[in-house]
């Protein structure tokens, strides 16, 4: 069979593909009435554990475009034991990210030794004034209950002493 | 049961010219809505609008039209402000001068010329001017190589398009397009007269040739170098906006909308069909069918305009002398020959 | 001697070829913009045209509208900030810039990455070249005029960045390659899917096959158009698709060491003897479908094991040199990493592939016409965060 002309051919392409748009539907998600699954280490925004930061400073000083602002000051708590000195520690003021800097890279959140900071997917929190994009102590928190849990650990897997 | 409208000549004159402006804008938003919206984006595995209006975005275009409308009227301080403001007009005019002889009934015509085809031939090429008026008023250099351009492919391709017209007007023996329908209606392949004898059977030829030509005269790719958006941002409209832009865009899609309406009743049969041939049940179907028609054939159309890439101007150039005119000749002679035979 | 009649025609006649001017004609040059806003340039790229009629006398290209001042930022930052940085180079295969980066770096630290890390920086190494190629190919067809393939493009290319996502958190800048290894393991289910998604492209490259490549139209317009002489490319310094498609038969995936999983591969050089821009549109399709099976056979000898070496915490680079490259999507790319033991270079000099790419234009769109410019440059293929930095 003589082969078909290039022409030809192209036509039959996009009139296969109008026929799969109609009969399997688009491939298009019909934001925002519908919403993409993402995976969940998606890099959306960063969430704050409050109570296991230690203002170790080591987020802000890694970060790529310096836009973790951190204020801390000591504070003495009661001892943990009878008779015993009371402890310093480090009480956090102030934590903003300001996310018209924030290049989703990360760093942060891997070089965080406490486990204070989490991805999540969540990513509609567009606002029409850019200042509005600096997120304090307290939106950061709120953004703990979009964390995903941590995947199950697979058949096999040696588990942390 | 016959009913005969008898008015006097001017208010028929303005019915007729009430129901053609009514038309062109019509027929322009659906053909911009159904096609270049909607199957351009099927046959892109997407969807096209679905928000404005609620059911699939039938607004858009609408809406789009208000918002030309509205907006400022901008013209470049060095253009040529009067001839800049008359390109537009010029072809549009060319446009809604094609609607007089375009037949959609035994009686729904605005005026069935005896010249019908040559009429609208002639008048279709007026729009070459107004592309040139554009371009030059600009004062823009893409702009300026967009409308030569232009005005070098429209007028070769004016040539094949009369002349596979021609083997049209040889068989149905006149060129009043009332005259063809009738003649395709009245006709039968090889005794057989059930649909008539649609003129694509025998001048297929000329069929593929028109479709051809016709896409170059809208400028549709793959002739779309005068419009080549990735070169010349808009060609010759590149300096329109508002609603100057919005003229170019219904004398596009109007044109599209005549050209498709010309060929269906040049090859298809127009607004024959064969159950109703005459009575008030013709004037009533005979629109719906040809409008039937024209969407097959401009489906045909728009479906190579998304597929093809462009021809380069040369190329283009090339395309329509070495190999359109000469076909188009031999198939004159061939149905000439024919027609004498037989 | 009185001059005659004719020798001062002559004369003027060779004024006005200097000139640009034909006497007979009083024609003259139009000089014509090509950009920096412009559809077809892909992002800031400028070129100054001198045209005559529609025929190019004289092109140049003015680069530089998108400089960020890439080797000046390394230099006050740490080596994971520059790695963050340099994602964004390229940014259609970004994993692709942060290997010669990483690279040169492990060098300087004697630390080598376990082979199951450096099997899986294989795989998105080739996984952004899909990502990176299959966008060209669907694109080439916008700047011809084919609105269709480059819907084609975004909807099949978007199963490489939704794997790319699953594994790494981001979809065009990973950020996944670290000194010494990766950052992660890949999730549950990974290789299954990606698999799938290496079908479908695949079964992209076979309907672009049919939709443009073999279109007639589009082979009247890119053959013979824009033909690169393999000794004129290699003086321009071209690099990857563009050469390849020269007759030059050089990979450096193949013909460099490194330590990354290529020569563990059964895969194939595509080349093509025409040089034209067809050439350049066939061999990188042909490399995405190479690509893909590569990826196929990568995932099934991907070795176990841990998934990075032994770093210090704080990353110290003791002082030295160091030049890594690879083959890259847009050609060839290399890092020359000088470090004075800081915990960032001290300088690092960044060998983009599209910079040398785009030197040849110059030459190449001398007498084309305007058309074929756009084919041209379309066919060369850069992207701008590349050509300037």
């Amino acid at each position: 069979m003589p082969e078909l002309p290039g022409l030809a051919k192209g036509l039959g392409v996009t009139f296969k593909t109008m026929i799969n748009t109609w009969t399997k539907g688009a491939v298009t998600v019909q934001y925002p009435h519908e919403k993409e699954d993402l995976a969940p280490r998606t890099r959306g925004v960063i969430a704050l554990k409050e109570e296991n930061c230690t203002v170790c400073m080591l987020c802000a000083r890694e970060c790529p475009d310096w836009c973790i602002y951190i204020e801390g000051h000591k504070e003495k708590r009661p001892p943990r034991r009878e008779g015993g000195k009371p402890r310093t520690v480090n009480a956090l003021d102030r934590f903003d990210i300001d996310y018209a800097l924030c290049m989703y890279c990360g760093i942060c959140v891997e070089v965080c030794p406490f486990d204070a900071l989490f991805w999540t997917p969540e990513y509609e929190y567009s606002e029409s004034s850019i200042a509005d994009l600096l997120h304090d102590k307290n939106r950061l928190g709120e953004w703990m209950v979009t964390v995903p849990d941590p995947p199950a650990l697979e058949a096999g897997a040696v588990k942390k002493k | 049961m016959m009913v005969a409208v008898s008015l006097p000549y001017w208010e028929l004159t303005i019915v007729k010219t009430v129901v053609v402006l009514a038309v062109i804008p019509a027929g322009a938003l659906i053909f911009g809505y159904v096609f270049l919206l909607k199957i351009m984006a099927h046959m892109q595995s997407r969807m096209g609008p679905m928000e404005s209006g609620g059911f699939h975005g039938w607004f858009q275009l609408i809406g789009d039209a208000i918002k030309f409308v509205q907006k400022e009227d901008i013209i470049p301080a060095e253009a040529d402000a009067r001839v800049f403001a008359l390109a537009p007009l010029v072809v549009l005019m060319s446009t809604f001068l094609l609607y007089v002889v375009i037949p959609a009934g035994p009686r729904l015509v605005v005026q069935n010329l005896d010249v019908g085809i040559f009429y609208a031939l002639g008048v279709s090429s007026l729009g070459v001017i107004g592309v040139l008026m554009a371009g030059w008023a600009s004062a823009n250099k893409y702009s300026l190589l967009g409308s030569l351009r232009a005005a070098g492919q429209l007028i070769a391709y004016e040539l094949p398009l009369v002349l596979a017209v021609v083997g049209v007007v040889i068989q149905a023996q006149t060129m009043s397009l009332q005259g063809i329908v009738h003649a395709q209606g009245n006709g039968s392949i090889f005794g057989f007269s059930l649909v008539g004898n649609p003129f694509v059977l025998t001048q297929i030829v000329g069929f593929v040739i028109f479709l051809a030509a016709a896409q170059a005269e809208l400028t549709q790719t793959p002739f779309d170098m005068p419009v080549a958006e990735s070169e010349l941002v808009a060609g010759y409209m590149t300096e329109y906006s508002g609603f100057r832009f919005l003229f170019f865009f219904m004398a596009e899609f109007g044109t599209a909308f005549a050209l498709s309406a010309i060929a269906a009743t040049l090859y298809l049969g127009g607004w024959y069909q064969p159950f109703f041939k005459t009575g008030i049940m013709a004037d009533v179907l005979g629109p719906v069918v040809l409008a039937v028609k024209i969407m097959v054939i401009a489906f045909v159309i728009f479906w190579v305009r998304f597929t093809f890439p462009r021809f380069r101007e040369d190329q283009l150039q090339g395309f329509a002398w070495k190999v359109l005119i000469p076909l188009s000749l031999v198939n004159i002679m061939v149905t000439a020959v024919f027609k004498v035979l037989l | 001697m009185a001059v005659t009649e004719q020798q001062r025609i002559a004369y003027i006649a060779t004024q006005a070829a200097e000139a640009r001017l034909n006497v007979e004609l009083q024609t003259e040059d139009m000089t014509l913009n090509l950009g920096p806003q412009h559809p077809a340039t892909h992002g800031t790229l400028r070129i100054v045209a001198r045209l005559d009629g529609e025929q190019v006398v004289h092109a140049e290209v003015v680069c530089g509208y998108m400089h960020r001042g890439y080797e000046k930022l390394t230099e006050v930052r740490t080596f994971p900030q520059v790695n963050t940085l340099i994602n964004r180079i390229d940014w259609l295969s970004s994993f692709a810039n942060e290997v010669p980066f990483i690279l040169a770096a492990e060098d300087l630290m004697e630390v080598e990455a376990p082979p199951r890390a450096q099997w899986i920086r294989t795989v998105f190494f080739e996984l952004s070249r899909i990502a990176n190629i299959t966008l060209f190919i669907g694109e080439m067809g916008v700047q011809l005029g084919a609105i269709t393939p480059v819907f084609f493009a975004f909807r099949d290319r978007e199963h490489v960045l939704n794997l790319i996502e699953e594994a790494t958190g981001g979809r065009f800048h990973p950020n996944y390659d670290r000194i010494g290894g990766l950052k992660d393991d890949l999730p549950k289910g990974w290789i299954a899917e990606t698999k799938d998604a290496m079908r479908r492209i695949r079964g992209y490259c076979d309907e672009l096959e049919d939709l443009l490549m073999g279109n007639e139209i589009f082979e009247a317009r890119t053959r013979g158009v824009g033909v690169i002489p393999a000794d004129i490319g290699l003086s321009y310094g071209l690099s990857g698709a563009n050469i390849r498609a020269s007759g030059v038969d050089w990979d450096l995936r193949r013909d460099s060491p490194s330590p990354l999983a290529w020569k563990e591969l059964d895969w194939k050089v595509w080349t093509h003897p025409d040089g034209d821009s067809f050439a350049r549109y066939w061999v990188r399709l042909q490399e995405t479908r190479e690509a893909t099976l590569m990826v196929d056979q990568l995932l099934d000898g991907l070795p176990s094991g841990p998934i990075q070496a032994k770093v210090p915490r704080i990353i110290k680079v003791p002082a030295g040199e160091a030049w890594a490259h690879t083959e890259n999507p847009l050609g060839e790319m290399g890092y020359y990493v000088v470090s004075q033991g800081g915990l960032g270079p001290f300088r690092c000099k960044i060998r983009s592939a599209s910079f040398h790419n785009v030197s040849i234009a110059p030459w190449l769109l001398k007498g084309v016409y305007v058309p074929d410019i756009i084919t041209i440059l379309a066919s060369l293929y850069f992207i701008l965060g590349d050509i300037d930095r």
